[in-house]
């Protein structure tokens, strides 16, 4: 065999490894789902929906983890995504080229890779305790919205990048001042890319477990949260505490749970994605 | 209206003044009380039994272990998805697969808490003699299979950013797509993915629910993957569901576990930091 050959021989060889590695994450994926679904399926009914938490697996369900889970979205959404929008905008159309700014982006880039438990730890203290919070939904609600910043800050600034300048200076030519220009040319070009990628931080927030368990967000509830004072608990806590039942009964609502909460992750991913999809082919500049 | 704006932008920074101020002050009563030196060398971490050890070193080793397991698996994993979906995949079947892979970034640690305490735990067993029920080896895997995906993406990313000349440089010469992937591509391409590889294990070390449910709550020197360890985050998880009094020193114990990871953390995105802007306008 000439070496040619068996370089031929090897490049062919490695395309079928790199096929093989690639369909080993989609069969993890698989494997995993159905696994679930398997042990949980029989569990989702309208009774787990409804039904409160009880020592009893067969009688135990979701509703006041699903009721928080709504809280927490809606109000980390309405704390994070007005401070997002309004960051990235300074980041990418104000703060171009200083010192400031690139201590801001040092700052920014850190902060983005901080373990989301550490901002559990900053929740505690801050809201928690020194602000009198409690374990309430509002303090769930800012350390997640603060988690999920960095995220909305860098997608908004990715979206606002894809305009182009042209655009801008189309705008100023027109007698337009910086606002002007971002608020009637800019934002409304980038939305479908600052729409996605919140969505997406969103979805990362509902799947949180660690930074409210560290604020101390309870496990058992027996009530529905009615205002943003009240104690709370969510999904992914609502999972983690069944995992933890000596009783093996449990693990088929942990996994009832999960489907649930797949089913909104996924469902949120899906938007974000078609909506990146459709807004990749209509703009063309 | 800059003004407002600019606010919102100080919000980041005053976040960091938070975590970093949170952190250290608890963290300087825990010092007060217990010295550096006992913290960093004292190879035992009992801080609620009676005989008092608070030795960060089998949290730290638990930490690493679990983080090692992970790297193993998905560094290699990973850039060889990435050199296939880049330099050998028709279009279209990339187009399909990369947001299926995403999913598996997308999937709350929860869950994967669960499959790998319920699933890859008793399928290991039935292989591997006198592994624990909770095992660093099951939540290491699974922890890799979780940052697979963001090792893949962010590594495709810096190969599809090596201009087309140099590959097509590469063909010319003859050479296959396999020689011009490793001894082209990858090397114009690595600080990218190394880059990629640094994120990947910052995120495994700061990756909490799946080894507080799978890898167990024991603190345990060892290098041993069968055995039940503690990560530094299973701890902070365990010890914040118990009712700690706040100002006892075991509450304190939490901000100085947490003020460890954070400087390891920090450590990490840091120089990734440094090597994306070093390196960054290498083709422009």
């Amino acid at each position: 065999m000439t070496s040619a050959e068996k370089n031929r021989i090897k490049d062919k060889l490695f395309g079928y490894f790199g096929l093989a590695c690639t369909l080993f994450g989609i069969i993890m994926l698989l494997v995993f789902l159905s696994d679930i679904v398997m042990k949980g399926w029989e569990k989702v009914d309208f009774d787990f929906l409804t039904n409160y938490s009880s020592s009893r697996p067969k009688k135990a369900g979701i509703y006041p983890a699903l009721a928080g889970t709504l809280w927490i979205l809606g109000l980390t959404a309405l704390i994070a995504i007005p401070i997002g929008i309004a960051a990235g905008i300074y980041f990418e159309e104000y703060a171009k080229k200083s010192k400031m700014a690139n201590f801001l982006e040092i700052n920014l880039a850190n902060l983005a890779g901080v373990p989301s438990i550490i901002y559990g730890l900053l929740g505690l203290q801050i809201f928690v305790r020194s602000l009198n919070f409690g374990a309430s939904i509002l303090a769930g609600a800012c350390t997640l919205a603060l988690l999920i910043l960095p995220i909305i800050i860098v997608s908004t600034r990715e979206a606002l990048k894809a305009v182009p300048d042209s655009i801008r200076q189309a705008s100023y030519g027109m007698g337009a001042n910086t606002w002007q220009t971002i608020w009637h040319q800019v934002l409304p070009a980038s939305a479908g890319g600052i729409i996605t990628g919140i969505i997406l931080a969103i979805s990362r927030a509902i799947g949180e477990t660690a930074p409210l368990i560290v604020i101390g967000a309870a496990t058992y509830i027996t009530y529905i949260p009615e205002g943003p004072m009240d104690k709370f608990t969510v999904l992914p806590m609502q999972v983690y505490d069944w995992i933890g039942m000596p009783d093996p009964e449990f693990a088929k609502n942990a996994a009832g749970g999960i489907i649930i909460l797949l089913l909104i992750t996924f469902l949120l991913n899906g938007i974000a994605v078609y909506l990146r999809n459709r807004w990749q082919k209509k703009v063309k500049w | 209206m800059k003004r407002v704006l600019m606010i919102c932008a100080i919000i980041t920074v005053l976040t960091t003044v938070g975590i970093v101020y949170v952190l250290f002050s608890e963290s300087f009563s825990f010092f007060q009380q217990v010295s550096l030196w006992d913290f960093l060398t004292d190879t035992k971490w009992s801080p609620i039994s009676t005989e008092k050890h608070f030795g960060i070193l089998p949290l730290l080793s638990g930490t690493l272990l679990t983080t090692f397991i992970a790297m193993i698996f998905a560094v290699p994993m990973g850039i060889t998805i990435a050199i296939y979906l880049s330099e050998y995949a028709p279009k279209k079947f990339r187009y399909y697969i990369k947001p299926l892979l995403e999913i598996l970034a997308a999937i709350p640690t929860v869950v994967y808490g669960f499959f790998a305490l319920t699933v890859v735990t008793p399928f290991l067993q039935g292989y591997i003699p006198g592994l624990a029920g909770f095992n660093a080896l099951s939540a290491g895997l699974v922890m890799g299979i979780m940052i697979i995906p963001m090792i893949s993406s962010l590594s495709e990313d810096a190969l599809y950013a090596v201009p087309k000349s140099l590959r097509e440089g590469a063909y010319g010469m003859g050479s296959t797509r396999l020689q011009t992937s490793f001894n082209v591509i990858l090397p114009a391409a690595s600080s990218g993915i190394i880059v990629s590889v640094i994120l990947a294990f910052a995120r495994a070390v700061g990756e909490t629910m799946i080894v507080t449910v799978a890898a167990g709550n024991m603190a345990n020197l060892t290098a041993d993957p069968r055995e039940t360890v503690a990560t530094i985050t299973a701890f902070i998880v365990n010890m914040s569901t118990g009712d700690v009094p706040q100002n006892s020193i075991e509450y304190q114990t939490i901000f100085a576990a947490g003020v460890t990871l954070f400087v390891f953390t920090f450590l990490l995105n840091s120089i990734s930091f440094y090597i994306k802007k070093r390196f960054q306008e290498k083709y422009d």
